[in-house]
């Protein structure tokens, strides 16, 4: 063992202090794809993304569609402020490698090290995972699933070899729970969409590890249009999970992902998100599943990056006793707006519907929950409950409650309930007054302010959820 | 011999109409191992000196000293005093939801002795501290102080007391809200602690009965912010027959 390679990483006092509250994955690698990158958006772009991917005739008619629509559709006048995107400026796709690896070593060096920082192999390696996507830019650069698994038949590949291995389970439900003309940024990833999962569970099969998904930015201005289509066939199980991070730069990048699942009968899917981008991203993704008879969606839903996040996981419970439930967690520090949320659609008897949404805002961010629970006429003895609570640790930051209600059948029961509540003098006062320094006492309030959903959290997901908490409370005591 | 040594002290309250002195020049040493009851009407600034040491921010000390072992103590922020060894029972307690009692128990001794405690000796050493205590181990999993009555948030006080191991405790009037059963098992947790750590005890109350459990080596009688009368043990018996009546009645005449 030589001095050289186990010595502890040296830091001066002020390296270590100015680190502290800073972000973790703010790297970059060197990028040769990037630099030369086209920027901006026309038919053209779209014409040769599709081209580059050997798409069938009818993918690329449906981005030109999408195209138009995003042309047409206004941006939204409500939620964040969105002005500081440049459509101009985004690079809408970045080819990072030419082949996708099913090994790490495979990768090239700078990709492969970079997913070694975030941890991504060792999961691996541990089982923690049942399979693992990394996405770097615009595609999948490594996929991995593992091998029983794949022998009962479940899929798990990236979305552009979805479309060229299962051309007609994919052209069944691609687009169906979240059509192109949704919303203007569901037309854009209509459009340039590149990356993200394709996954199918056959009738019965329960997949008991989580299926892994990583994303990962690395190139200024940016877009990135992960489209993932989760079909849960009857009676089938399965744990999705995602995380996010990207480099610091000083302008801005775009992630506007657009997420459809299909639930069947009696089968279960949830779907868990770490977002942790940096804070110079935009964050505007649309999730929708579908849920049939017997069926039951969760989205776990953790907003801590981006600069600006805009997500309202949606539930659309279509057959009788279809059960939905959004658990959200978000953060807002400075300079940030997470507008994030959940919508619950009861389309017929018999349906539940639970939102669970607890935010925390430091350092003059600011969160805003936004839901809207709708009863359609029919949709009898259908049953929902909304919790959200806001913690506001200093004077500055600011939260707000748009709970939106739309119950148009008699026999229903709802509930609803909001609270907003500061870190107090008298909790701050008796935690430091056994012993523990004001970060760390404001750090275990926010713990346990947000402990019902890291609960619900696969273990090492808890864990850094955790550490995150440490890192942003210590940014914010001054 | 360690002591804590409170000379002269003045402490105004924050109010919207401004600051108020409400501590007017009190003097007061306790030494390792010695039990001090602090007791007085209601309005008189027990509860004030007992917040004011320990450092909540809505106390302010206007002047005087207060040492730990020939430290300054109000030079050192509140968790800082902590780890210096002074403790505070509080009166009232308050709720942290989502955060166990035993991560909390954990830690606060964590932070309070700079390292973590043995894994083993102290899962056993909190489970027999809460069986002294008559707690329930299904205590330990509950939010802190989250949905507690009044004798368990006190009992909790006393266990974090005992496990803490402070070379000072101050008990805000520990004993408010308890019945007869429950006064006795706090009661013997504090004096467990004197036993087994020297500890130096400043016991502020309002009525005379607690002291049937804890023998005070000193009594003080505070009077508006201050100190009017000092005595033994035999001073609170006194208390218990005449009542404050005495002091209040001649309070109210000086300051007419």
């Amino acid at each position: 063992m030589s001095a050289e390679t186990q010595a502890p990483e040296q830091r001066s006092d002020d390296e270590i202090i100015a680190s502290i509250g800073a972000y973790e994955y703010g790297w970059h690698d060197s990028d040769a794809a990037g630099m030369s990158a086209q920027r901006g958006l026309s038919e053209e772009v779209v014409r040769n993304i599709s081209a580059l991917k050997n798409e069938p005739e009818w993918m690329l008619n449906q981005r030109l569609k999408a195209l138009r629509l995003f042309g047409k559709k206004p941006m939204p006048s409500w939620g964040s402020d969105l002005s500081g995107i440049d459509f101009d400026k985004i690079k809408y796709f970045v080819r990072s490698t030419e082949k996708q690896a099913t090994s790490w070593e495979e990768l090239p060096e700078d990709i492969k090290a970079t997913y070694d920082r975030l941890g991504i192999p060792e999961a691996e390696k541990q089982r923690l995972v049942a399979g693992v996507a990394a996405q770097y830019e615009s595609e999948v650069v490594y996929h991995q699933i593992r091998e029983d698994l794949e022998e009962q038949g479940v899929i798990f590949v990236d979305t552009d070899t979805g479309l060229r291995d299962y051309p007609e389970l994919f052209q069944e439900y691609f687009g169906t729970v979240i059509p192109s003309g949704d919303n203007k940024f569901a037309a854009l990833n209509s459009a340039v969409w590149s990356g993200g999962s394709f996954v199918y569970v056959p009738p019965g099969v329960h997949v008991e590890i989580p299926l892994q998904a990583y994303f990962r930015i690395n190139t200024e201005n940016m877009g990135q249009f992960e489209r993932t289509l989760i079909i849960a066939d009857e009676g089938s199980y399965v744990h999705y999970v995602e995380g996010c991070t990207a480099p610091i730069y000083t302008s801005d990048s775009l992630h506007s992902a657009v997420v459809e699942i299909v639930v069947k009968k009696n089968a279960r899917v949830r779907y868990t998100t770490i977002q942790n981008w940096s804070n110079n991203v935009y964050n505007l993704v649309t999730k929708r599943a579908t849920a049939a008879e017997g069926a039951t969606m969760e989205w776990v839903d953790g907003n801590i990056g981006s600069k600006v996040t805009m997500k309202y996981p949606a539930i659309y419970l279509l057959g009788e006793h279809a059960r939905g439930e959004t658990l959200s967690i978000a953060f807002a520090g400075e300079g940030q707006h997470q507008d994030a949320g959940a919508k619950m659609v009861h389309a017929a008897p018999n349906t539940s519907s639970s939102i669970v949404s607890k935010s925390v805002a430091r350092g003059g961010g600011r969160t805003s929950y936004r839901g809207l629970v709708q009863v359609l006429e029919g949709a009898s003895h259908s049953a929902s409950n909304v919790l959200c609570d806001a913690l506001l640790v200093d004077q500055i930051s600011r939260s707000d409650t748009y709970p939106y209600v739309d119950v148009r059948e008699d026999d229903v029961s709802m509930g609803h309930e909001a609270t907003v509540s500061r870190v107090s003098e008298d909790q701050l006062f008796y935690l430091m007054s056994r012993g523990m320094e004001e970060t760390e006492a404001m750090a275990m309030i926010v713990r346990g302010f947000v402990e019902p959903i890291a609960r619900e959290l696969p273990m090492e997901y808890a864990l850094e959820l955790n550490r995150l908490i440490e890192l942003q409370m210590e940014g914010s005591v001054g | 011999m360690p002591t804590l040594e409170i000379r002269d002290l003045h402490v105004s309250v924050e109010t919207k109409e401004g600051p108020k002195p409400i501590l007017r020049g009190v003097d007061l040493t306790i030494a390792s191992g010695e039990t001090h009851a602090i007791m007085g009407p209601n309005g008189s600034g027990k509860s004030t000196l007992a917040s004011a040491l320990a450092g909540h921010p809505k106390y302010t000390v206007t002047s005087g000293t207060v040492t730990l072992d020939g430290e300054d103590l109000l030079a050192m922020t509140v968790d800082e005093r902590a780890r210096a060894g002074l403790f505070l029972a509080m009166q009232y307690p308050v709720e942290v939801t989502g955060v166990s009692v035993a991560n909390f128990l954990r830690t606060a001794k964590t932070a309070i002795d700079g390292t973590a405690p043995a894994l083993r000796t102290w899962g056993k050493e909190v489970k027999g501290a809460m069986e002294n205590l008559r707690m329930d181990p299904a205590f330990a999993e509950r939010s802190v102080n989250e949905g507690f009555s009044g004798g368990e948030k006190k009992r909790h006080e006393i266990l974090q007391m005992e496990l803490f191991k402070p070379r000072f405790a101050i008990l805000d009037e520990t004993d408010s809200g308890l019945d007869v059963d429950a006064l006795r098992i706090v009661s013997e947790g504090v004096n467990r602690a004197k036993e087994n750590t020297e500890v130096g005890v400043l016991l502020i109350t309002h009525y005379t009965r607690i002291l049937r459990y804890i023998k005070p080596d000193f009594v003080h009688v505070f009077v508006d912010g201050k100190i009017a009368e000092e005595g033994g043990s035999e001073l609170a018996d006194r208390l218990e027959e005449e009542g404050y009546d005495k002091y209040v009645g001649a309070n109210a005449t000086a300051t007419a």
